[in-house]
């Protein structure tokens, strides 16, 4: 017996012990009838080759560990971004429970969010009855300001009609006949996550703008000087939305941002628990349709969105989540020439103290091979910043970019001396990742927490950027975006390849010549 | 279990406090599931696995996470696609902690995700001739695999596709590959229970009825049991395992954590199942006693109390022998569990508990806080049935709140008004009561910690409780500028 109380063994020791490791090998030896060692040890081996890599890139119904999830989950942190907002998504109740998981293990926060509990007979006789029993107990129970909805794969299945049973909810006295009630419909089998920030986004601009689903009259465009924000779905928004707010108070400016859940995902602890905390307010979102123009931070994301506002006659400035120097200089100057005033000399100055960490550093990171996959605009801000970092962003991958996607990748690379041995791969997944990485081997990977098992398979080290991640904390409180949040991105880059540095370098009297304690 | 708990309030009137927030009709259906307990009733008196209210935040999951979280994805050596859409099988990824020993994507595959990620032109014309390629595509890139299964998500049900016919076929084509079929829509059922029952009858219909006795064949012996039910999070069913081998019994099957369908296939081999989740698996259980005659029994291994009478109860089923051996176990682990005691009951003594958990932890955990002198003053299901709520009578007090599935509203309220020194429950639950300045623990994944069963769990299950509630953090929930004078 190896446990005691003195110093309390949990999983990551207890089961080394002898008494476990043997139990171990007794049930795989006589009960487990398990593939035979070496036969395990080859498919090993055979996994690694080029013979395994076309057979893998030949697939075309499988997937296997794909880097994106699902509409709705958008369209609940699309909702999460505005004052007083209860996501209410109307399927079945397992998917929010899933939803409400997944942001809570990223962000480590309550996440918020309803759902109008179908079952099979909804399934057969559609669930407006759901919708209106739905709004009246969440609006009752949870007081919220707004209802946003948006649907599941089996309400869009079935084909209910959000519109409708919203209005018939209304008349039936859930809600009162001129609370807000946005929707969108999110089919999980579309798109993915990004695609569901889309929609309900454009849902809840679409509904405050163009008469509350006929219930007031449309707004009409006055034109003023004021400028709108939109980052996208985005696992730093916490960090993120307080900088970008931060860097437009340096030029004087107070941006709409046109959903913001920086405080809901952030909270105090403090002895209360606060379901609602900032998010843009109503009447801003409402106003927002007479700003001069709107700064789409990761247009993939918010492609519908973007095209929506600009048939309202805004100008839209659209980027592809910029990281780092050149990517900061295009969104400030976007702001400069959509505001008419000149980039302040603060952030000239951050600039430079970016470009003076870089050019402290390049020795490290200069030609290094990366890897890296997440969601199309994050693709497109890191290979940029990683070019001009030195590096090469030899293996470029996203399950949820496109062919159109890949397209821009290429220019990137097109466009650097660095680019040249680079590819990118659209509508792939980590599997797919995983044979390239031993085919075609690079130093370091860069993607969500669920590249911990390449990094595990392949020995290629992980440097976690992206969402989710889950096994790492607080990382959503540094923003990513403008000179600082690229220099967190470097910081961050650079922490693994020293970490790596050290780890080579520290066997006794084999390697520790090296061991060095200046870097 | 004479002393009544200690609740601050009058439990009756908050209840009725709690309901006022709901619309009448909302109020009327919640009340039913609300309820304290008196001493000597049979019944927690409350109703359960009945429809969640629309509208409200349920704890509660789907049949899907029953299937595919719970009963199936654990079964190690098998390939479970996540059928549908891919979001189902993105969220489920890995989350559950089903510890297990292999080559992860060679010769097992629990913490990988296979998903057909459904497209619209899949809902339209069906996924049925997708599927059928996908399974070619799995023999191809995973050709170690020894099984696949079919968690079908909420459109497959709805379009109608025939992934029973697909299954079958293919099963045919590979000569005899067990491939299972299991209709664990989302929106069957009230809650993830509907999905532990679909996936036990499942596991009936295309692994018992169709497994050739010969096949992986071992000599048995009169102690061969099997564990049922324990899905060995943080490594729970290893550290129980380790008990059962100790008396003398020999595991022939683990179900499902750390599983391979080879020990699935062998279990009616067994002379006793012992089952740990009663709500997840007592259907197999049953079966298994009707079809195979083999008996089973309950066991709880949280806590030495409950430990000891479990083994004792297990070792009952046996001869001498055995029964010998198990009092041996009991005494080699009293010295271990009487330091973990000594070390931590007294800095737990006294401290209430608020539990709202699944399967049978709302019941089984209870003796292990009482061992460590602490109090359970309110539990209550996410997806219990009312064979759940009557066997909590025996662990419960007098004046105990109970609550099925409890909505984020009433649970706050619950909480707030109590005030307990810890709230046990889930991810979704635990930042909002951290939040409030109440120590917490998630008691469905141990907190990322564990094995919380057998003796070698009870440490950490002291430890961790400890840590939570006796944390300096939550000293500094207030300003000192904030503080009352």
């Amino acid at each position: 017996m190896s446990q005691n109380a003195d110093k309390v063994l949990d999983h990551f020791e207890l089961f080394r012990e002898p008494e476990y490791t043997e139990m171990f090998a007794n049930k795989k030896k006589n009960f487990e009838f398990a593939v035979p060692a070496d036969e395990v040890k080859k498919q090993v081996e055979y996994a690694k080759t080029q013979e395994y890599k076309e057979k893998n890139f030949a697939r075309e119904a499988l997937t296997v560990n794909p880097a994106k999830a699902c509409q709705p989950l958008g369209a609940v942190f699309a909702a999460n971004g505005f004052e007083g907002t209860l996501p209410f998504v109307h399927g079945s109740q397992g998917c929010v429970a899933y939803y409400r998981s997944h942001f809570s293990r990223h962000f480590k926060e309550p996440t918020s969010c309803v759902s109008s509990s179908m079952t099979e007979d909804a399934a057969v006789f559609g669930g407006l009855n759901n919708m209106i029993d739905g709004l009246a107990n969440s609006y009752s129970l949870y007081k919220p300001k707004m209802i946003a909805v948006s649907t599941t794969c089996m309400a869009e299945v079935i084909g209910d009609d959000l519109n409708a049973f919203i209005k018939t909810s209304r008349e039936k006295g859930s809600i009162p006949a001129d609370y807000d009630v946005p929707f969108a419909h999110t089919p999980a089998f579309v798109g993915s996550h990004i695609t569901g920030y889309d929609n309900a986004l454009k849902g809840i601009l679409n509904y405050f703008w163009d008469g509350k689903a006929g219930t007031v009259p449309a707004l009409e465009r006055k034109p003023n000087d004021s400028i709108n924000f939109i980052g996208g779905f985005d696992g730093y928004v916490v960090g993120n939305n307080r900088e970008v707010k931060r860097m437009f108070n340096e030029f004087g400016i107070t941006p709409t941002m046109l959903c913001d859940p920086s405080d809901a995902w952030d909270t105090p602890t403090d002895g209360e628990f606060r379901m609602y905390d900032g998010g843009t307010t109503l009447e801003d979102t409402a106003n927002a349709i007479h700003a001069k123009g709107t700064i789409v931070m990761q247009s993939i994301c918010a492609e519908k969105t973007a095209e929506y506002i600009q048939s309202k006659g805004q100008e839209v400035v659209k980027l592809h989540h910029p990281v780092g120097v050149k990517g900061t200089d295009e969104f400030l100057m976007a702001i400069s020439k959509l505001s008419g005033k000149p980039i302040p000399a603060s952030l000239t100055k951050e600039r430079g103290r970016l470009v003076d960490a870089i050019a402290d550093s390049i020795a490290h990171i200069h030609g290094k091979k990366f890897a890296l996959y997440g969601d199309p605009d994050l693709m497109l801000g890191l290979t940029g910043f990683l070019l001009e970092l030195g590096a090469e962003p030899t293996t470029v991958l996203s399950t949820n970019g496109d062919d159109a996607w890949a397209a821009k990748v290429q220019t990137l690379f097109d466009a650097s001396p660095f680019g040249k041995n680079c590819k990118v791969y659209p509508k792939k997944d980590l599997w797919h990742m995983r044979s390239l990485l031993f085919t075609e081997p690079v130093d370091f990977l860069i993607g969500n927490t669920y590249g911990k098992y390449l990094d595990r398979d392949t020995g290629i080290p992980l440097i976690r950027l992206g969402f989710p991640i889950f096994d790492r904390h607080h990382k959503h409180r540094y923003p990513v975006w403008g000179y600082q949040g690229a220099l967190n991105v470097l910081v961050t880059i650079l922490d693994k390849i020293f970490d790596q540095m050290d780890i080579s370098t520290n066997g006794i009297a084999t390697t520790d010549y090296s061991f060095d304690i200046i870097r | 279990m004479s002393a009544t708990a200690e609740v601050n309030v009058n439990g009756a009137e908050l209840i009725q406090e709690v309901l006022k927030a709901y619309p009448e009709k909302s109020a009327k259906k919640r009340a039913k599931h609300l309820n304290v307990y008196e001493e000597g009733k049979s019944e927690c008196d409350v109703k359960s696995n009945i429809k969640s209210l629309p509208g409200v935040m349920t704890i509660r999951g789907c049949a899907y996470a029953g299937s595919k979280g719970v009963v199936w994805g654990p079964i190690k050596d098998m390939v479970h696609i996540s059928h549908g859409p891919v979001g189902c099988g993105q969220y489920s990824w890995a989350s559950r902690r089903n510890y297990y020993i292999g080559t992860t994507g060679i010769d097992t595959f629990g913490t990988m995700q296979f998903t057909s990620d459904f497209q619209e032109k899949d809902i339209v014309f069906g996924g049925d001739k997708k599927l059928e390629k996908i399974i070619d595509e799995i023999q191809v890139l995973f050709p170690l695999n020894k099984g696949i299964t079919v968690q079908s998500e909420c459109p497959i049900g709805l379009i109608g596709d025939d992934i029973e016919a697909v299954s079958k076929k293919k099963a045919k084509e590979y000569e005899g590959k067990v491939i299972v079929p299991v209709r664990c829509e989302g929106f069957r059922g009230v809650s993830q229970s509907l999905g532990h029952h679909i996936a036990n009858d499942a596991v009936r219909d295309f692994v018992f009825d169709k497994t050739d006795p010969d096949k992986n064949k071992f000599e048995s012996s009169p102690y061969d049991v099997a564990i049922i039910g324990d899905y060995n999070i943080g490594g729970d069913a290893w550290s129980s395992r380790i008990l059962l081998e100790e008396m003398g019994l020999r595991v022939i099957a683990q179900w499902s954590g750390d599983g391979s369908i080879a020990e699935l296939e062998n279990t009616p081999k067994a002379k006793l199942n012992i089952l740990h989740c009663y709500r997840s698996m007592n259907y197999i259980s049953r079966h298994m006693e009707e079809k195979y005659g083999i008996p089973w029994v309950e066991y709880n291994f949280f806590g030495p109390s409950k430990i000891e009478e479990s083994l004792r109860k297990i070792a009952s089923f046996f001869d001498d022998s055995i029964k010998e051996k198990t009092e041996q176990v009991i005494a080699k682990y009293k010295a271990l569990t009487d330091a973990v005691i000594a070390k931590y009951k007294p800095r737990l003594q006294g401290k209430k508990v608020m539990l709202f958990v699944g399967g049978l932890r709302p019941r089984h955990v209870i003796g292990a806080y009482e061992d460590l002198g602490m109090e359970v003053v309110g539990t209550g299901y996410e997806f219990g049935h009312n064979d759940d709520y009557q066997r909590t009578t025996h662990y419960v007090k007098d004046g105990t709140l109970i609550y099925d599935d409890v909505t984020g509203y009433e649970f706050e309220k619950f909480v707030e008004a109590v005030q307990p020194d810890l709230v046990g429950s889930g991810i979704k639950e635990k930042y909002v009561f951290q939040k409030m300045g109440v120590p917490f623990r998630q008691m469905h994944s141990w907190d990322y910690s564990g094995p919380y069963h057998g003796y070698d769990g009870f440490a950490i299950f002291a430890r961790d409780m400890d840590m939570a509630i006796n944390n300096p953090v939550w000293g500094l929930t207030k300003a000192p500028w904030q503080q009352a004078a």
